[in-house]
């Protein structure tokens, strides 16, 4: 198992400008901050089960730019369709991270679907994507980091992650905020 | 027309694929729909056009949330059933403010046979009202490219969520 501040920091480190990281709503964003505050990370505090559609119209909007989307399981789990839609559009330019740690982490720690037997990476390759895996270990995070930021997408890589509390790390909270920068970073 | 699909001469949503052709509105996402069925043909076959095939409505909020993101306009098709559907995920258009255009075929309104359309019928104008969305309702033919055009421009250059309502009785209502 991993831990997840550190997993998020590794896949995020010496980011290129052209990355684009759409974070799921809780503890996804706040890895996400923590990894380092930038311009073009599209912070979700709301829109459950809607993190993998928001990059999809954002990777179709940008197709020249690598869009990741680091969620959680049950982030994921909510929106377990748009996998479908993502596999029917079939965009190369859209990854999928899942830090897995089988539980609902913000309400109590309640066994999630994973923890029951769903298997997201058996779901994502279901669903025609062009590669997914899963991974336990630290030693296998250079090779899933290289499938998420440079195979052809769409990709969906499983971390199992560590259910340990981390300190929370907030970023802007404010929506308005948030678009307004991202696009103004983005588009000028 | 550039895209290999012909409307039938009175199909009126012809009007709506011009409007958006004109307004630059790129991205159609869509949950399949038997009143949104040649617009649906027409922006598969324009290449202009990236067209998603969604598995729920709500999908489609957030797509275009995304589209908008990466500076690209849209538009989501479905039918009043699904409004319903989009709720919770309305919450990131106020809480963003993020624009949105859908256009949506009504059911549970005029000479329905089905009961179960019934809810969502008659509660997808409130829906919207709640959710902060601009509603246009049309019930004539020709206001239909006069409205979706303004409600596209709207949209975005007020940056609002904007709701086209098809009325069933514009649409026919559905016969078995």
């Amino acid at each position: 198992m991993l831990e997840r501040r550190h997993t998020v920091a590794t896949l995020l480190a010496d980011r290129s400008s052209d990355l684009l990281v759409v974070p799921g709503l809780g503890s996804s964003t706040y890895d996400v901050a923590a990894a380092g505050d930038h311009p073009h990370n599209f912070y979700l505090w709301g829109a459950m089960g809607g993190a993998v559609c928001i990059g999809l119209g954002l990777a179709l909007a940008q197709p020249k730019r690598r869009v990741l989307v680091i969620t959680g399981d049950g982030e994921l789990l909510m929106g377990l369709g748009s996998l479908a839609t993502v596999g029917a559009r079939c965009v190369s330019n859209l990854a999928i991270a899942v830090l897995d740690n089988e539980v609902y982490g913000e309400t109590g720690g309640q066994s999630s679907h994973t923890a029951l037997g769903t298997d997201l990476a058996a779901v994502a390759l279901a669903c025609r994507f062009r590669a997914a895996s899963t991974i336990r270990s630290a030693q296998e995070l250079p090779a899933l980091r290289e499938m998420l930021l440079q195979a052809a997408g769409p990709v969906l890589g499983v971390i199992k992650i560590a259910s340990s509390e981390v300190p929370r790390f907030l970023p802007e909270r404010d929506g308005h905020a948030i678009r307004t920068r991202f696009r103004g970073s983005l588009l000028g | 027309m550039s895209s290999g699909f012909t409307f039938a001469r009175d199909d009126w949503r012809a009007e709506i694929f011009a409007a958006l052709g004109r307004q630059n509105v790129v991205q159609v996402a869509y949950v399949p729909d038997a009143g949104h069925a040649s617009l649906i043909q027409a922006a598969h076959a324009d290449p202009q056009k990236k067209v998603t095939v969604l598995t729920t409505e709500e999908e489609g909020v957030a797509l275009l949330a995304g589209a908008d993101l990466g500076g690209e306009r849209g538009v989501l098709l479905m039918q009043s059933s699904g409004v319903g559907n989009c709720v919770n995920m309305f919450s990131l258009l106020r809480s963003c403010g993020f624009p949105l255009v859908t256009i949506v075929t009504m059911r549970g309104e005029w000479a329905e046979f089905n009961p179960w359309q019934i809810p969502m019928g008659q509660g997808t104008p409130k829906t919207f009202e709640h959710a902060g969305f601009i509603v246009y309702r049309v019930d004539q033919p020709e206001d239909v490219g006069p409205v979706t055009e303004s409600a596209i421009r709207i949209a975005y250059e007020c940056v609002q969520p904007v709701a086209i309502l098809l009325s069933q009785r514009l649409i026919g209502a559905k016969k078995f």
